[in-house]
């Protein structure tokens, strides 16, 4: 209990952090303490006061990106299970980038909602299994974003409202370390 | 910037300054060589001293694998001079080296003495003074644990060293990513980066004065470089798509790195000093994890133009891309010893993992681990150790080999994720 308490600090320390930080300055000061030498800086005082706050969890520490664009502010289509727009996720083969038959039809309808919203914007998050290297894995997980933003241009979106990132295996959302949990990871999101 | 967000920007850092010690560390022997060399490291005779010098020289020798120290319990005697040792009861104990000691305060300084004899012949091998302060105990400790194993092993120790690693904890939809750095035994770890998004691929300087690290914490990846003693980092690579897998060049001027900028993942030369980069693989395939050879002519690296990921060869001024690995399915993230003679690296067969090591010369790859998901070699400085991180059931942890594959020790965290360990080159 005493472990999670200072984890949830620690996040939202340096959700403080990121937010003190975002300048846009090439030379960035350091998001946490990064000196080896002075790393008990930090007051008793002011560690009990922040663990007082009453905002750890939920998704406002999340930063303001997702919160301001999530899924709540998507049209009710979006939460319907039988509209395809309610799929926001591509899952791949091991080592493959090729999208499978099956997500044809959930692209495609992604593709209607951006022509139709042109001012809507949609980051591809590129995600891969735990195996093999991790910047390998970087490369595997945008070549897989890659190629729904190929199909959703093929379909006429535009390249402005398109964004792609890897987070390779950085980010798994099924935690085991067998094939039910590699194929949930090996995927995009479309986040909107 | 004005000066509102100059003030924002310091508080946040004052904000963040971490605990000194998180993730607690230990380190286990898993497989130790058959014939440890018996040690006796009498307590050295201390007058004040906060910490117990002589217990820190014998966990270091012992967690080498090559030494095994005698437990005090079972000593007849704790000289602390040459004149107070009879070899004789060493002998008899079957002890063929024996280490005394004396610490001594000196104004607010220390002053550490030891002495290490061959018991057989009763002969002084090694013997040195030297001063420390208070907190600097530990790593004069550590000091002399290297001066033993270098006189004794006749190569470098590494107890002086540090390792850099990646942690990530998750609490619901929350994730903790930090960058810690702790000394070779585990002790002193400090978060020097903490983001919610990841971090990932740590690189020490040549000097081990700064680490080059991905962060994600833009939710788009960049490479930073941050020098340890100051905390102070730049941010050093944020172009479009993948910033990533940055490897100091020899002399630290300049680091290879992973960009997608102009389309498919290619190994690229940044210069520290001007900024400038330079494309130096030109394939539309994956390639990623540039390691550079330590006289600085060769980039080695990770491809799949072949359809599987392999390593190749680039001379680091740009030329002709040779493949190098031809057995095993998968071989990627390579890294150099130090003297250029072999690569470590990934080695994959039929979806297993293991941690291999390539004779540069002979092309010939021997495995050293039992796998199945070992990711991230690197050599120790001296070249006697590969580190990797590992996993067993649903904890990761961070281990090293003997490049004979005979010793093995394992570093125990208590409940966290850990990965990507990267040794101190000093």
């Amino acid at each position: 209990m005493k472990l999670n308490n200072k984890m949830a600090m620690f996040a939202l320390l340096s959700t403080l952090a990121l937010a003190g930080c975002s300048s846009d300055d090439e030379k960035d000061a350091s998001l946490t303490d990064g000196s080896l030498n002075g790393a008990n800086g930090i007051g008793d005082a002011s560690t009990s006061g922040l663990n007082g706050g009453s905002s750890f969890g939920g998704s406002g520490l999340n930063g303001g990106r997702y919160g301001a664009h999530g899924a709540n502010g998507l049209p009710p289509e979006f939460s319907d299970p039988n509209n395809p727009l309610s799929k926001r996720t591509i899952y791949f083969m091991l080592d493959s980038s090729q999208v499978q038959q099956d997500f044809i039809p959930v692209i495609a309808a992604h593709a209607r909602y951006l022509l139709a919203n042109p001012s809507q914007h949609v980051v591809l998050e590129g995600n891969g299994d735990e195996r093999g290297s991790r910047e390998y894995n970087i490369g595997l997980g945008e070549q897989r974003a890659k190629s729904i933003a190929a199909m959703l241009k093929a379909q006429g979106v535009s390249e402005a409202q398109l964004s792609v990132v890897s987070y390779g295996e950085e980010k798994p959302v099924a935690m085991g370390h067998d094939e039910s949990s590699w194929e949930l990871n090996r995927r995009v999101e479309l986040a909107y | 910037m004005n000066l509102f967000k100059k003030l924002v920007l310091v508080s946040a850092i004052g904000l963040c300054f971490a605990p000194s010690s998180y993730a607690e560390m230990s380190i286990e022997i898993t497989e130790g060589v058959e014939s440890a060399t018996p040690i006796a490291i009498v307590p050295f005779a201390s007058q004040g001293a906060p910490l117990d010098l002589s217990s820190v020289v014998s966990s270091d020798l012992q967690r080498s694998g090559y030494f095994n120290p005698l437990n005090p319990q079972n000593m007849p005697s704790r000289p602390s001079t040459a004149d107070a040792i009879r070899f004789a009861d060493w002998k008899g104990l079957g002890q063929n080296y024996i280490v005394i000691g004396r610490v001594q305060p000196n104004g607010a300084q220390f002053n550490i003495e030891f002495e290490l004899f061959d018991v057989a012949k009763g002969e002084s091998l090694l013997g040195y003074r030297m001063s420390s302060s208070a907190a600097e105990l530990r790593k004069t400790a550590h000091h002399i644990s290297d001066l033993i194993y270098e006189r004794l092993m006749g190569k470098k120790g590494v107890f002086s060293g540090r390792i850099a690693y990646i942690t990530s904890t998750r609490q619901g939809a929350q994730s903790n990513h930090q960058l810690m750095v702790a000394d070779a035994d585990g002790a002193n770890a400090k978060a020097i980066a903490i983001s919610p998004e990841p971090l990932m691929s740590p690189a020490w300087s040549p000097d081990a004065a700064r680490i080059a690290y991905v962060s994600f914490e833009k939710k788009s990846a960049a490479i930073y470089t941050q020098t340890l003693a100051t905390g102070q980092r730049e941010r050093v690579a944020e172009f479009p798509g993948i910033n990533g897998a940055p490897a100091w060049s020899p002399d630290g001027t300049k680091l290879a790195v992973t960009l997608s900028k102009d389309g498919s993942p290619d190994i690229y030369i940044l210069d520290l000093g001007t900024r400038n980069v330079t494309k130096l693989t030109k394939n539309r395939s994956i390639d990623t994890e540039p390691t550079w050879s330590p006289d600085g002519r060769n980039i080695v690296f990770t491809s799949d133009r072949g359809g599987k990921p392999q390593l190749y060869v680039v001379p680091s001024q740009g030329g002709e891309e040779r493949r190098i690995t031809f057995s095993g399915s998968y071989n990627a993230r390579a890294s150099f010893s130090p003297d250029g003679k072999y690569l470590t690296m990934v080695h994959g067969n039929g979806g297993d993992y293991r941690i291999g090591v390539m004779d540069v010369n002979s092309k010939s790859i021997s495995v050293l681990t039992s796998g199945p998901l070992d990711e991230s070699p690197s050599f120790a400085p001296n070249g006697s150790m590969v580190l990797y991180a590992s996993r067993k059931g649903s904890t990761g942890y961070l281990s090293a080999v003997s490049v004979d594959g005979k010793m093995q020790q394992k570093l125990v965290f208590d409940s966290t994720e850990v990965r990507e360990p990267a040794w101190s080159p000093k």
